[in-house]
C-alpha cells in the first residue's frame, strides 16, 4: 500500500483562494490551543495578536513599514523561484544594497548646494549592488554549474563580513569613540517621511509600486510568460527558443536588485546610518513569504502584511500577556507549513494504491 | 566618570520643551504602579548578559513589589529595534532599560518622541535629557582573572574569545593580558572574533579552535556557557561570563565575571518613582558591587589568595588595570609610569597592548 498524490485535472478557483484562508484558520486555533496551554486566555491572545495591532494608527504605519522590505524582496524572489532558479542569499544582497547606498550617503555628508541627486543616487546604487551581487551566483551557475542555492547562501555570509569590516575600518565615523558605526546621514540622504510622527517613510510607497509593476510584468509581458514557461516546463521553453542562461542571469538581476532597493530603503529610511547589523533577518523570512504569498506579487503582499501582523502582534503579547517570543516564531512556522500542506491538497487528490512503494506521482 | 556629553547642544536646545512636558505629567503617573520595561538583545535563558539584567528585573520586581510592574522584550534585532521600545514607550512604561549598544540611536529617537518616559541605555555614550547611561567597569573584573590565568597556565598560552572590537571588548583584552603579564611576562594570548554576542554553536567552535593551538585556559567575552563547557570536556580551565556559571562547567570555571545590575535597576526605579530621576552616566566597578567574581574555584588557595588580594585591591583603589607604564603592540608609550589611563582613553580604547598577538582592525 502506497499513498499517492495525483494531480487534479482542473484546479478550483474557489479552493485556491479559500485554502490559504482555511489554513490560517486552523493555524490560529492550534495556535490557541498552545497559549491555553500556557496558562492565557486564547481570546485575549487573539485580540493582542491580531486585533490590536490593526486599531491603532502607529501600529498600522509600523506593519506597512515591516511588510515593506519583505515585501519587495519577495516579489523578486518571485521571478526566481517561479523559473525554478533558487536564490537563497537575498539577504546578502540585501546588505550590500544597503552598504553600497549607504556609501554615497556617507561619502556626500556635509555637501552644501544641490542635495536633490543624493537620495536617488543612494537608491540607484543600492539596487545595481545589489544586482551585481546576484550576479556571481547566476554566472557561477550558467558557466560552471554551480548549485545557485550553496554560493547565493555562502555569499550572505561574505556580504555581512564585508558591511561589518567597512563600518569598523573605512566607513567608521571620526567622530564616534571607535565605535562601529558610520556618521547619521545627512536630511538630503534620507527618505521622507509620509506622516507626522516619524514612523512611515517613503519607502512604503517605492514597495507598492514594485508590487504593482511585478504585477503587470509576470502577467502581461512576454519576458513574464518567459519565465512562467521556463519555471513550469523547461523543455516547452527551450523548443520556444527562450534561452535559459539569459534567463537565469535576468532573474537573479531583478531578485538581487530588489533585495538590494530594499536594503538601502531601511538604511535611508528607518535607521539613517550604516552599522554592523542593518537587517533583523529579512532576506531570509521573505523566502517564507514569498511562498506564503504563492509567488504571485499580490499573495506576496498580503503574505508580507500578515507576517508584519503576527510580529507586531507577537510583540504586543510579550509585553502585555508575558507570552514567549517562541511562540510568534512558532506560529508563522506553523502557518507557513499549513498554507503550503492546504495547496497540496488543492493541487492533488490523495490516493490509496496498493503495491509497494515507486511513486513518480508527482511529476 | 564618562564625561562626553557629545549631545550636549542638542540637550540644551531640547531642555526647555522637555521639563515643561515633564513638569505637565509629572503627578499623573505617581497615582499608578509605575511599568518598567527591559529590551535585551539575546533571550533570557542565555544564562549570560541577557539572563543577568532579567535578573535585575525580577529583584526589581520583588524589592517594590507595591510599586512597580515589570515586563519585556526578548532577541530583539539591533536593526529592528526602535518598534520594539517605542512599543514599551506606548504601552505605558514609564521607565525602559534598552541593554545592548546597538539600541542607542533608536533610544534616543524614541526618547525624543516620548519625553516623559525615563530612559536607562546600557554601555553607550550619548544622553538626553530623558536618557541615562550606564554601564560596569569589565575589564577590573578581567585583571583579576588575568593574573589567575597566568599564574596558572602550564603552557604559557591563553584563549580569548572574543565577540565585537568595540572599545569594552579591546579594553577587557588589554586587562586580561596586563594581569597576566603582571606574574609571567612570557605569557601569550590568542585570540579569535566571533562576531556574535551569543552564539552556541560558534563559541563552542572558537573554544575548540583555541584549545587545538595549546591555549590551555580560556576566558570569553560571549555570553553562553559552550567555551566553559568545552573546556570542562577537555579537560581545561576557563572563565565565566556575565553571571555564575559554575553548574556548567563546576571542574572547569575559575572565576566569572558577573554583571550586578540588581542594585543600580532598583536605585533608578525609586528616583523615578520620587521624582529624582535626572540623565546621568554611572560607570560602576568592583568597589560599586556592579562588577562581582563568582567564587575562586578549582584553584590552589594560595593562587585564591592572590586573586582576592588583587580584587580588594581594586576596590580600594590600590590597584588600577592600566597603570603605567603601558605599551602598545608597536611598543609606543601609552600610559606613563606613576600614571593610570584616564576613563576617557579605556572608553575608546581601539589598540593592544604589548604582547598580544593579534590585529585589530583600523
Amino acid at each position: 500500500m502506497r499513498l499517492d498524490l495525483v494531480p487534479r485535472t482542473r484546479r478550483s478557483p474557489v479552493l485556491d483562494i479559500l485554502s490559504p484562508a482555511l489554513a490560517f484558520v486552523a493555524a490560529v486555533l492550534i495556535g490557541g490551543l498552545a497559549v491555553a496551554g500556557l496558562g492565557v486566555s486564547p481570546g485575549e491572545a487573539f485580540v493582542t495578536y491580531f486585533v490590536t495591532p490593526l486599531s491603532e494608527i502607529w501600529s498600522l504605519q509600523e506593519i506597512a513599514l515591516k511588510a515593506a522590505p519583505l515585501a519587495l524582496i519577495a516579489t523578486g524572489l518571485a521571478f526566481c523561484y517561479r523559473a525554478n532558479l533558487w536564490n537563497i542569499g537575498a539577504e546578502g544582497q540585501f546588505v550590500v544594497g544597503g552598504l553600497a547606498g549607504g556609501w554615497v550617503g556617507v561619502a556626500t555628508h556635509g555637501t552644501g548646494g544641490f542635495t536633490l541627486w543624493i537620495l536617488p543616487a543612494m537608491l540607484f546604487a543600492g539596487t545595481l549592488a545589489g544586482a551585481a551581487y546576484a550576479m556571481i551566483p547566476a554566472v557561477l551557475k550558467v558557466r560552471l554549474g554551480v548549485s545557485e542555492i550553496l554560493t547565493s547562501l555562502m555569499l550572505v555570509y561574505v556580504a555581512q563580513l564585508l558591511l561589518d569590516y567597512m563600518v569598523r575600518g573605512p566607513l567608521r565615523d571620526p567622530a564616534g569613540y571607535n565605535f562601529p558605526q558610520s556618521v547619521g546621514f545627512d536630511g538630503a540622504a534620507r527618505l521622507p517621511y509620509l506622516m507626522e510622527g516619524e514612523t512611515l517613510h517613503a519607502g512604503v510607497v517605492i514597495a507598492f509600486l514594485a508590487v504593482v509593476l511585478a504585477t503587470v510584468v509576470l502577467a502581461r509581458t512576454l519576458f513574464g510568460f518567459e519565465v512562467r514557461v521556463v519555471g513550469a516546463s523547461p523543455r516547452a521553453a527551450r523548443f520556444a527558443g527562450f534561452s535559459d542562461a539569459r534567463l537565469t542571469l535576468a532573474v537573479f538581476a531583478i531578485s538581487g536588485g530588489a533585495a538590494g532597493l530594499a536594503g538601502i530603503v531601511e538604511v535611508a529610511g528607518k535607521i539613517g546610518q550604516l552599522q554592523p547589523e542593518i537587517s533583523p533577518g529579512y532576506g531570509f523570512t521573505a523566502i517564507i513569504v514569498a511562498f506564503l504569498g504563492r509567488l504571485s506579487p499580490p499573495g506576496i503582499l498580503i503574505a508580507a502584511l500578515v507576517i508584519a501582523l503576527t510580529t507586531i502582534g507577537g510583540e504586543g503579547a510579550q509585553i502585555d500577556l508575558k507570552l514567549p517570543l517562541d511562540l510568534t516564531r512558532a506560529f508563522q512556522g506553523l502557518l507557513l507549513g499549513l498554507v503550503l500542506g492546504a495547496d497540496v491538497f488543492a493541487g492533488y487528490h490523495v490516493r490509496l494504491v496498493p503495491g509497494g512503494p515507486s511513486g513518480r506521482a508527482i511529476s | 566618570m564618562r564625561g562626553r556629553s557629545i549631545m550636549r547642544g542638542r540637550s540644551m536646545r531640547l531642555g526647555g520643551a522637555v521639563l515643561c512636558a515633564m513638569l505637565a505629567a509629572g503627578p499623573a503617573l505617581a497615582a499608578d504602579k509605575l511599568k518598567v520595561g527591559f529590551v535585551y538583545v539575546g533571550p533570557v535563558a542565555d544564562f549570560g548578559y541577557s539572563y543577568q539584567h532579567d535578573l535585575s528585573r525580577k529583584a526589581l520586581a520583588e524589592a517594590l513589589p507595591d510599586k512597580v510592574e515589570t515586563t519585556f522584550l526578548e532577541n530583539v534585532p539591533e536593526a529592528d529595534s526602535e518598534r520594539s521600545i517605542e512599543k514599551l514607550a506606548r504601552s505605558g512604561a514609564g521607565l525602559i532599560f534598552t541593554t545592548s549598544f546597538g539600541f542607542m540611536e533608536p533610544t534616543l529617537k524614541v526618547a525624543r518622541k516620548f519625553p516623559k518616559v525615563k530612559f536607562e541605555h546600557a554601555t553607550g555614550y550619548k544622553r538626553s535629557d530623558n536618557v541615562s547611561t550606564y554601564s560596569a567597569r569589565f575589564y577590573e573584573g578581567r585583571y583579576v582573572c588575568g593574573k589567575i590565568a597566568g599564574t596558572l597556565s602550564k603552557s604559557g598560552t591563553l584563549g580569548y574569545i572574543a565577540s565585537f572590537p568595540i572599545p569594552e571588548v579591546v579594553s577587557g583584552i588589554n586587562a586580561f593580558m596586563l594581569g597576566a603579564q603582571a606574574v609571567n611576562p612570557n605569557i601569550k594570548i590568542k585570540v579569535v572574533w566571533v562576531n556574535t554576542w551569543f552564539d552556541p554553536g560558534k563559541e563552542a567552535e572558537a573554544a575548540k579552535a583555541l584549545l587545538a593551538q595549546g591555549a590551555d585556559i580560556l576566558t570569553q567575552h560571549t555570553d553562553s556557557a559552550a567555551p566553559l563547557q568545552e573546556a570542562e570536556k577537555q579537560g581545561k580551565l576557563a572563565f565565566g561570563q556575565s553571571s555564575d556559571q559554575y553548574r556548567f562547567a563546576p571542574k572547569a570555571q575559575l572565576t566569572s565575571i558577573t554583571d550586578d545590575w540588581n542594585g543600580y535597576v532598583i536605585a533608578e526605579a525609586k528616583a523615578v518613582l520620587d521624582g529624582t530621576w535626572k540623565s546621568h552616566d554611572t560607570w560602576g566597578g568592583i568597589k560599586d558591587g556592579m562588577v562581582v567574581l563568582a567564587p575562586f574555584t578549582n584553584m590552589p588557595d594560595d593562587v585564591k589568595a592572590m586573586a582576592e588580594a588583587t580584587k580588594q585591591g581594586i576596590a580600594d583603589g590600590r590597584i588600577h588595570p592600566f597603570a603605567g607604564p603601558v605599551l602598545k603592540q608597536d611598543g609606543s608609550v601609552a600610559v606613563k609610569a606613576g600614571e593610570t589611563a584616564p576613563d576617557p582613553m579605556i572608553l575608546g580604547m581601539n589598540w593592544y597592548v604589548k604582547g598580544i598577538d593579534d590585529k585589530l582592525t583600523q
